[in-house]
């Protein structure tokens, strides 16, 4: 088998399409970046929609968290402290294991027949969680840059006449993500560190469909040789990571295109925020 | 545990539940909470260590040195750290078993990696096939530990680095105008200082460190997800539990510890930034003298 031919068979493997074997002796180098390159799909997915969704919520999130009514406030901050304060490796049990206890024929609602099997698939369940979880994590980052909003933009706004929803779609909301940015990016990062865990979790690989940690662990566990599948997750993981920088550094260059080019916030990596 | 629970016939309700806590597979359980304490009791101060000297290789003059620390500190940044601990374990594990080998069988001629199969001599492994079951846990708990400590040391060493950044240059140079020694001037002035730079960035690795104690179950270690998923299933491959699936209530538990050590963690890490920031030129240092006054 040639390498062409490998990558033929098993690029699209994480997905379901191609040879739906996986080698099982002779392993060669073409084969373990080719699987694994396919494994990456899941990952970037994960990451991609989890963060997409994420985001959204998270800006609720840090505006209710600001909120001066307790009856807002309060269910932001538990949410927040639920998700950051316990091991994504256990909330993904956990979620598995309350998504299994639904019923399995489906739940009636007003006739209808609501199917409940596809939610502890990995797919859609983990990807639920992952999206709860990087809402609460970047929720703090987007109260944080909240809080940090200069007094002054907010008077001169306050000046020029502008309230309500003006002065939060022209001045606050800009500013708070203009400020949270540096720190988003790397939320960003460390998400998709954290997809290598869903399959490592509760949630089964249906026929062996994995992500990328999954096939390297498994050509680790097949040749007893940890030297060549896991720098390759590495090496993938690397280049992910600056693609994410290259492309997070654009956006912020971007937000801060008003200000004098040695003022913008830096983009620098801080590991604090990963689970 | 009580002696009520002698008979199972009489069992019901509450007594039965209380009876069902303590049985002896419990009772493991329970031993594994302070497996979990342990590991980050003995975890937490190999890190630190591992993290200063990163931290001290990465500001060194020495180009090689240098690269290492640099090297070290950087690891944990593009890779996830999963990807390590994964790594490292079956690594360490054919690294020292490698090392075994080479000094107890020197004329042992078979390849070590022979196609699919990484063999050693019998003499060399590591705990030997002999050593009763308490070695080998031992063996893997301190494979843990130590895989657990190299990467939150490289994440301490990039924590540690920074602070070492933030002090203040002025106070370097003052020390070295009175004539201190490059060695002084990192004991004397440098290191007493770094800490209050250090310890945001501390309390945050410390409250991840606690955060990744469940994926010593990925290395093999029997600790609370294990038994966890042990105890909640409806049965095991030797025997029936007498209750349906129960894994979500003991996961439930699970979460609700870690919920609780972290906010614990977080009130006392909040009081010793208090009393570190006192008498310290920060802002925060300012406030609690202006709160005095």
């Amino acid at each position: 088998m040639t390498c062409w031919e490998t990558i033929g068979a098993y690029a699209f493997r994480s997905i379901g399409y191609g040879e739906r074997l996986l080698p099982r002796s002779d392993f060669t180098l073409c084969q373990q970046f080719t699987l694994i390159g396919s494994g990456l799909i899941w990952n970037i997915y994960f990451g991609v929609i989890a963060l997409a969704f994420g985001f959204v919520l998270a800006n609720a999130i840090a505006f209710a968290k600001a909120s001066h009514s307790p009856l807002v406030r309060k269910p932001a901050e538990w949410f927040i402290f639920l998700f950051r304060g316990s091991p994504l490796f256990i909330q993904f049990f956990l979620a598995y294991e309350a998504l299994q206890m639904l019923p399995r024929a489906g739940i009636d609602v007003f006739g209808i027949t609501v199917q409940t099997a596809w939610t502890t698939k990995a797919w859609a369940g983990a990807l639920f969680v992952l999206f709860l979880n990087t809402a609460a994590y970047s929720a703090e980052i987007f109260h944080g840059a909240l809080r940090s909003i200069p007094k002054g933009d907010l008077e001169a706004a306050e000046a020029y006449g502008l309230t309500g929803f003006a002065k939060f779609r022209r001045i606050q909301w800009p500013t708070m993500l203009r400020l949270a940015w540096p720190a988003y990016t790397n939320e960003a990062i460390f998400l998709f560190h954290s997809t290598t865990l869903v399959f490592f979790s509760g949630f089964p690989a249906f026929q062996q469909r994995g992500d990328a940690l999954y096939y390297a662990s498994y050509f680790a566990d097949k040749t007893f040789n940890p030297f060549v599948s896991y720098p390759i997750v590495a090496g993938y993981f690397i280049a992910l990571t600056l693609l994410l920088i290259w492309l997070f550094s654009a956006i912020n260059a971007r937000l801060n295109r008003h200000l004098p080019s040695n003022m913008g916030g830096k983009i620098r990596l801080r590991p604090q925020v990963i689970r | 545990m009580f002696e009520i629970c002698a008979d199972p016939k009489s069992l019901e309700g509450l007594t039965w539940l209380s009876c069902y806590l303590t049985s002896g597979k419990h009772m493991n359980m329970y031993w594994a909470f302070g497996t979990v304490l342990l590991l980050l009791a003995v975890t937490a101060p190999i890190a630190m260590l591992f993290g200063f000297f990163g931290a001290m290789a990465a500001r060194s003059q020495f180009f090689v040195l240098r690269l290492i620390g640099k090297g070290y500190t950087g690891m944990v940044r593009g890779v996830p750290d999963i990807v390590f601990f994964l790594f490292f374990v079956i690594a360490l594990d054919q690294g020292i078993e490698y090392l075994m080998h080479t000094v107890r069988c020197p004329d042992w001629t078979d390849p070590v990696r022979n196609g699919l199969e990484f063999r050693v001599c019998p003499e060399a492994k590591v705990p030997l096939n002999s050593a009763p079951q308490v070695v080998h846990q031992f063996y893997g708990f301190m494979l843990a530990v130590l895989t657990f400590a190299l990467v939150f040391g490289a994440f301490a060493a990039n924590v540690l680095y920074g602070a070492m950044q933030a002090v203040p240059r002025a106070q370097l140079e003052t020390a070295e105008a009175y004539g201190l020694s490059p060695a002084q001037v990192f004991r004397r002035i440098l290191v007493p200082q770094m800490w209050v730079y250090a310890l945001p960035g501390l309390s945050n690795l410390w409250l991840i460190l606690i955060k990744a104690t469940p994926l010593l179950f990925l290395l093999g270690v029997q600790d609370i997800v294990y038994w966890a998923r042990e105890l909640g299933s409806a049965k095991t491959q030797a025997f029936d539990y007498p209750h349906p699936d129960w894994r979500l209530y003991y996961f439930l538990a699970l979460l609700v510890f870690y919920l609780a050590f972290t906010r614990v963690s977080e009130i006392v890490l909040a009081r010793i930034t208090a009393r570190l920031s006192k008498g310290q030129a920060t802002a925060a240092g300012e406030a609690l003298r202006k709160a005095v006054i």
